[in-house]
């Protein structure tokens, strides 16, 4: 039944078990999965508004563009690289398979750790080059979204801690199965929110 | 989207079996006892709020009388009232209170999906509750600029609280959010994916529907604080100028420049509008149960009741600036704003038609909740009409920032809500606690709360149609307020007085009945939804014994014609309903 | 049963108390009638809809109460009762909406012959600028701003030279024109509301927003801060007055154009020293004061305290009322200044003088005194009670304990400030009175702060 067909019916007419003999979820997906989207949701919300904030606050007089630093594009480069490692976990545990999936998922995470470290040091760069946070709004706002950002990974490393913790016990990486799929969508949805505010702040 | 059986009736979700008393009852897992954990919290900063609200009447009422209250720490109670009041103890009470507890019951499930996160969720909580709490011992007391926390006075000397103070809240609201985020996708996630066979979303009780569409607000409202928090804290700590322009304090400059006050505005507001639906929907749901089950009438307009909820949840989005048209924005946005707005009414009004309409024609029981639930409708279209006349623009010109406003939200907030949980309280106490409460206290609580709130508001609107400004430590001398206006404001102060006290009377009859009330019945009602089907009064942990319950019907199954009770459990098949004799099977 | 009876009653009572209440908006004297016109209408509808449904809940709760024998009927729902019930709210919710937008449509468009004036509000005074005789107003920022130029108008820009600046909270306008007012802030957020106009706007420092209206009739109208501005908030007060053409045009001919402030000559200290020799025999040679005859010490504070303080003994608005008797010796001898630039001369030398903390006489509770200063009185007199020309309030530590409680007990019995020309005083009363005292003689919380203050000297 379509969603909007459930919330149309007529609750009253029929009686009786509607669907099958056990209980049943709106979606298909585990709730893990239902909650991870609604969390996107929201933490798309809050990227979003301050990417709104971003451009009203541009509008105003003293706004000098920053320029981005050139490795970004290499940071840019790592955090891809985990992204990909994610789904190739994920894809050949989806297919069943466990061949090489630890290394994979491993490799995703350390990757990730990678793009924390050299945005630190893309930080540090900036800092040298004059630009600190206070310097200017544009300024703050790189800083602000970037160390936003690296919190989202961060948090998204704890899950990985825990779940790369559990192969290494001896779990089967089949078990994981739920696990690594959550993390690839985790991963690929602060990819794009990084792109994005690559995008824009090397466009702006 | 076809249904995927998510467990078997054999292997359904594994619960965590506490075993010592820490574990039972503090570091719980069980969505009632966390339920519980969040009430009795909120209830008790709640109380605090109502102390400093009744400190700030005092000062109005009698100016100068009493000693207790400078102007510092007028704006500190007034901050911190209207904070506690909605945020600590509103969305706390009625999503953590009411929704840990309802949404499993209700839907009939044995617990919320992730246990574990869920009583995280409280912890944060209490967190949060802790550290605001904390700012009234620091120095400078805690942070005066009114809940709003405009900027930039929230940072400047003039304004109290502004060093420790304002730091101290904007941390508590964070991790408020923390909390709330995790709760909140405990709710949506339980009530999608964990109802019981043949809980359809159309069977569930409207209760559950408000509860849902206030989480979804808040997981999407409450982002907006986060940010206006996290920008503010930068703005505070670390010296940059997202909202804070260029600036002069006590005739020096400050190092500022360039920031944008309206766009914290905009943030704010854009997380606050959405929040006093936040409160009232669940308000909503809760109330329509209370309704149809004591009017022995199923609700009427069901559907309408539904999708009311769901207008009202998506408008609630783009109305925010109405809070702002005398703000110093673009004042063009005030055309879109006001007509926002007041299509809001529409689907507001039809809940309200559709309750007084399930009183038609029903067989209403005159006890406590009822009484509350009643008194709700009556103030609710008192709140929401007077919002008419702020939501269209030009009359907000004269009346914003006036006690029209106070007595606005405080109608369509303070009391009708609050009348809400003290129905639902009363209501549900049976279930909970195994006992009735004391009917006769009861009323008395009703009418002196239900009697006394109005005694307090219908007078403060016309303190705002004389323009008395709103936020004002005393109205002091001026050429068109007339002296009677100090006469109304002591009979609202006596008023509040007498309404404050009378909260105790509530509390006493709360903890006398949980020792001494009479036992009650698993069902004293004759309700039909699923809470009160559960096997033991009060339910155990895991809530439905070794089977969860199957839903044959939906939750306002009242009078049906031909049955023989005047109710029929949503888990009862229809087979197993008893008919009269003389109706026709199946009519 | 009751409840039925009670919400019938309370409605009923609700409409009695709103046409017997004396409680109703003030009279309107700026042309926004149409505001006024839209809010009945708004009234009217919302009145008939909460009689309507309130009665009609009471019949309800009356008339299906609980009855033996008695049975509700099953209805889920009607869908043509909802629909049309749907389309009577809609065409109520229309009938409120669409004049209020007409009307609000007029408010966004300015008309084009009104003329401009400023209004500037910072914590927690209002000062206001009009444009002079070029009819255009200077640029302005906050980094020109000081104590002799605070709106900050920028030197540079021509236009604004001949802007007339009034820094002070009474402004006038001329009666009939419709003006346009630009509204500025310094530091927080502030509201320019005048009831009687029905219009109001927020001043947002960074920005200057905007409201229009017309006056219709001559009078003097408060203005009030209507946006919480921090702990001064509700003494954030001023006057606006509608003269006809001429009384305008006369008032507006004395103030002084900015330029002229900023050419104004420097005083002469050497005047004001000679003149000095007269007050010397009470407040000392050094202005170190002296308590055997009440005079107060007057080294420390600052040149535009005392010159608005012996303006005000020269005007009454100081040392006239009843109980006032110290104050009352002043009035004469202020009088002796004959002029402004006397006032000025005497002034500039007083606060030239050496300032020598006055020795203590008053004991008291010291973190009491604190408790109350830090929390209350810094906002204007500042942290170490040196005040400033911002808030325009005076230095308040190194002064004479006993003359500081004697003021405030004057502030509080509304000896000083309660003149209708002395809105600064006034802000004083409202803060005096803020201070506990169970009597008129109790002055123990004054003598904390006293006590406090002789120790941040
Ligand atoms: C539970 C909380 C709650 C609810 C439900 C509402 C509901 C509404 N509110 Fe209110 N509001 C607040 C809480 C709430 N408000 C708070 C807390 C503030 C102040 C915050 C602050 O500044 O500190 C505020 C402030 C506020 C303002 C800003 C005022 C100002 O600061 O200048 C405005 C302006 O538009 C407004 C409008 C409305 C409207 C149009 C509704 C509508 O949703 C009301 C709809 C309901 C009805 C209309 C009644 C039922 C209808 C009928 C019985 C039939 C109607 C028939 C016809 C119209 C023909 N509210
Ligand atoms: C839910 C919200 C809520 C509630 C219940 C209240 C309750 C009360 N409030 Fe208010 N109030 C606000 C939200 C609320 N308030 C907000 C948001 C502001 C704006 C702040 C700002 O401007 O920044 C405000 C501001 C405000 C002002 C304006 C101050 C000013 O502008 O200068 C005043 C003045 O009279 C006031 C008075 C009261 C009184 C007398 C009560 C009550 O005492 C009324 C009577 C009591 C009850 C109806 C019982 C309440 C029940 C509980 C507290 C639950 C907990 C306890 C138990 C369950 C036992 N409040
Ligand atoms: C909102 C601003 C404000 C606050 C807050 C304030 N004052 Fe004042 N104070 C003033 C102004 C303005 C004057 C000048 C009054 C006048 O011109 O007559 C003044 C004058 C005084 C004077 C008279 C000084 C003299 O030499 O005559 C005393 C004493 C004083 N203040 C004490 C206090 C104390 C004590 C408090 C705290 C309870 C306080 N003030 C809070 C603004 C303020
Ligand atoms: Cu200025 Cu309030
Ligand atoms: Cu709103």
């Amino acid at each position: 039944m379509s969603l909007f067909k459930q919330i149309t019916e007529k609750p009253w007419e029929r009686k009786g078990i509607i669907g099958g003999l056990k209980p049943e979820g709106t979606f298909k997906s585990p709730a893990e999965r239902v909650a991870l989207n609604f969390f996107l949701t929201a933490a798309s919300i809050v990227f979003s508004l301050f990417g709104v904030s971003y451009y009203i606050r541009m509008e105003l007089p003293d706004w000098l563009p920053i320029a981005e630093p050139t490795s970004l594009w290499f940071n840019t480069g790592l955090l891809v690289m985990s992204s990909v490692l994610f789904q190739w976990a994920r894809n050949v545990v989806g297919n069943g398979g466990s061949k090489n999936v630890k290394i994979a998922f491993f490799g995703g995470g350390v990757f990730a750790i990678l793009f924390i470290a050299a945005q630190l040091q893309t930080w540090e760069e900036l800092q040298l080059a004059g630009v600190y946070l206070s310097s200017n709004p544009a300024a703050d706002f790189y800083f602000l979204l970037t160390g936003l950002h690296a919190i989202h990974i961060a948090g998204g490393l704890y899950v990985w801690i825990k779940c790369v913790f559990r192969m290494v016990t001896g779990a089967e990486a089949k078990e994981q199965r739920l696990s690594i799929e959550l993390c690839t969508v985790y991963w690929h949805f602060l990819l794009v929110v990084w792109l994005v505010i690559f995008a824009v702040v090397a466009n702006t | 989207m076809a249904y995927v059986p998510l467990a078997d009736q054999d292997h359904e979700q594994e619960l965590h079996h506490p075993h010592s008393w820490v574990e039972k009852y503090v570091w719980s897992q069980d969505h009632k006892v966390i339920a519980i954990q969040y009430g009795g919290t909120a209830v008790l900063v709640g109380l605090v709020a109502l102390v400093l609200s009744l400190l700030m009447r005092m000062q109005l009422g009698f100016p100068g009388t009493f000693d207790l209250i400078d102007p510092n720490a007028y704006y500190q109670s007034v901050t911190m009232h209207g904070m506690i009041m909605v945020v600590y103890m509103l969305t706390a009470l009625l999503l953590g209170g009411f929704g840990n507890y309802m949404i499993p019951l209700m839907i009939g499930a044995r617990d919320m999906v992730f246990p574990f996160l869920n009583m995280l969720s409280f912890w944060f909580y209490l967190l949060s509750v802790l550290i605001l709490l904390a700012s009234f011992f620091v120095t400078g007391g805690p942070t005066g600029a009114g809940w709003t926390l405009y900027p930039p006075q929230t940072t400047m000397a003039g304004t109290p609280g502004h060093d420790m103070g304002i730091v101290l809240m904007l941390v508590s609201l964070a991790v408020f959010v923390v909390a709330f985020t995790m709760g909140g996708l405990n709710y949506v996630t339980t009530i999608l994916q964990f109802r019981t066979r043949g809980m359809t979303l159309m069977r569930l009780p409207l209760t559950v529907w408000g509860i849902f569409v206030a989480t979804v607000l808040g997981l999407f409202a409450f982002p907006a604080l986060l940010v206006s928090c996290i920008m503010m804290m930068f703005d505070t700590l670390l010296g940059t100028s997202f909202f804070m322009p260029a600036v002069i304090e006590s005739g020096t400059a400050l190092d500022y420049q360039g920031g944008s006050p309206i766009l914290f505005q905009h943030l704010f507001w854009f997380f606050g509008h959405p929040e006093v639906y936040i409160v009232a929907l669940p308000a909503f749901g809760l109330v329509s149960d209370v309704l149809s089950t004591h009017a022995r009438k199923n609700i009427f307009g069901y559907r309408m009741m539904v999708w009311a909820i769901i207008a009202i949840g998506g408008l609630s989005f783009i109305v925010w600036a109405h809070h702002m048209y005398v703000s110093g924005m673009n004042p063009y946005f005030g055309f879109f704003f006001a007509t926002t707005t007041l299509i809001i009414a529409v689907p507001t009004a039809l809940k309200v038609y559709n309750w007084v309409l399930t009183l038609w024609e029903g067989d209403i029981r005159l006890n406590a909740p009822m009484y509350f639930a009643i008194g709700f409708i009556f103030t609710f279209i008192h709140g929401g009409l007077t919002g008419l006349f702020l939501g269209n623009v030009v009359i907000d010109l004269p009346l914003s920032d006036t006690y029209f406003v106070v007595a606005h939200f405080h109608m369509v907030m303070g009391v009708s809500p609050v009348l809400v949980i003290f129905a639902s309280i009363y209501h549900w106490f049976p279930k909970v606690s195994g006992r009735m409460y004391h009917e006769g206290l009861a009323k008395a609580h009703f009418w002196i709360t239900f009697l006394g709130t109005y005694a307090i508001y219908l007078p403060m609107h016309y303190l705002g149609f004389l323009g008395v400004p709103r936020r004002y430590y005393a109205i002091g001398e001026t050429d068109f307020i007339p002296a009677s206006a100090q006469t109304l404001n002591e009979s609202i102060t006596i008023a509040a007085l007498i309404v404050g006290a009378a909260q105790l009377i509530f509390l006493f009859n709360i903890l006398w009945s949980l020792r001494n009330g009479e036992k009650a019945d698993p069902n004293p009602w004759g309700s039909a939804s699923l809470e009160w089907q559960t096997p033991d009064t009060p339910p155990v942990h895991g809530n439905w014994g070794d089977k969860l319950p199957t839903v044959y019907r939906w939750a306002y199954d009242y009078s049906v014609p031909g049955a023989k009770s005047d109710f029929i459990p949503q888990n009862m098949a229809e087979e197993d309903v008893e008919m009269e004799a003389s109706a026709a099977k199946g009519a | 049963m009751i409840l039925a009876v009670v919400i019938f009653a309370l409605v009923i009572g609700s409409v009695i108390f709103h046409f017997a209440s004396p409680w109703w908006f003030t009279d309107i004297v700026s042309q926004w009638d149409s505001i006024d016109g839209v809010i009945s209408i708004t009234f009217w509808i919302t009145g008939a809809v909460f009689v309507l449904c309130n009665l009609f809940l009471a019949y309800c709760v009356y008339k299906f109460r609980k009855k033996p024998g008695h049975k509700a009927v099953y209805e889920p729902e009607n869908h043509k009762l909802e629909s049309w019930l749907s389309a009577i709210t809609t065409v109520g919710v229309i009938a409120m909406l669409a004049p209020g937008l007409f009307v609000w449509a007029d408010f966004v468009t300015v008309p084009e012959e009104a003329t401009e004036y400023e209004v500037m509000g910072q914590q927690w005074q209002w000062n206001f600028r009009y444009p002079g005789a070029d009819g255009k107003l200077g640029t302005a920022d906050t980094e020109f701003i000081s104590e002799l130029n605070p709106f900050g108008i920028n030197p540079e820009d021509p236009n604004g030279m001949d802007d007339i600046v009034v820094n002070a909270p009474e402004m006038h306008l001329p009666i009939g024109k419709p003006v346009k007012a630009l509204l500025r802030s310094n530091d927080v957020l502030h509201n320019y509301t005048v009831p009687q106009f029905r219009v109001k706007m927020d001043m947002v420092p960074g920005l200057v927003s905007y409201l229009w209206f017309q006056p219709e009739v001559t009078g003097r109208y408060d203005i009030l801060c209507e946006e919480l501005c921090g702990i001064g908030h509700f003494i954030m007060r001023g006057a606006v007055v509608i003269d006809t053409q001429e009384d305008y045009d006369a008032w507006i001919a004395s103030k002084p154009t900015f330029a002229e402030t900023q050419a104004m000559a420097a005083p002469d200290l050497a005047a004001g020293q000679a003149q000095y020799a007269v007050c010397a025999s009470c407040h000392g040679a050094g202005g170190e004061g002296n308590q055997a005859l009440n005079a107060p010490k007057l080294s420390g504070l600052q040149d535009w305290y005392i010159e608005r303080q012996l303006n005000h003994f020269k005007t009454g608005v100081r040392g006239q009322t009843e109980g006032d008797q110290y104050g009352a010796s002043m009035v004469g001898m202020a009088n002796m200044l004959v002029d402004d630039a006397a006032v000025r001369n005497m002034s500039a030398y007083i606060a030239s003088l050496p300032d020598v903390p006055a020795q203590p006489t008053i004991q008291g509770d010291i973190a009491n005194g604190a408790d109350i200063y830090d929390r209350n009185c810094a906002a204007c007199h500042l942290d170490n009670g040196n005040g400033t020309w911002y808030t325009d309030a005076p230095k308040l530590s190194g002064m004479n304990d006993w003359y500081f409680v004697t003021q405030i007990k004057n502030f509080r019995s509304g000896i000083r400030g309660l003149h209708a020309a002395d809105p600064y005083g006034e802000q004083m009363v409202s803060m005096a009175t803020a201070m506990a005292a169970k009597n008129t003689d109790d002055t123990k919380e004054m003598e904390d702060v006293a006590a406090y203050l002789n120790t941040i000297r």
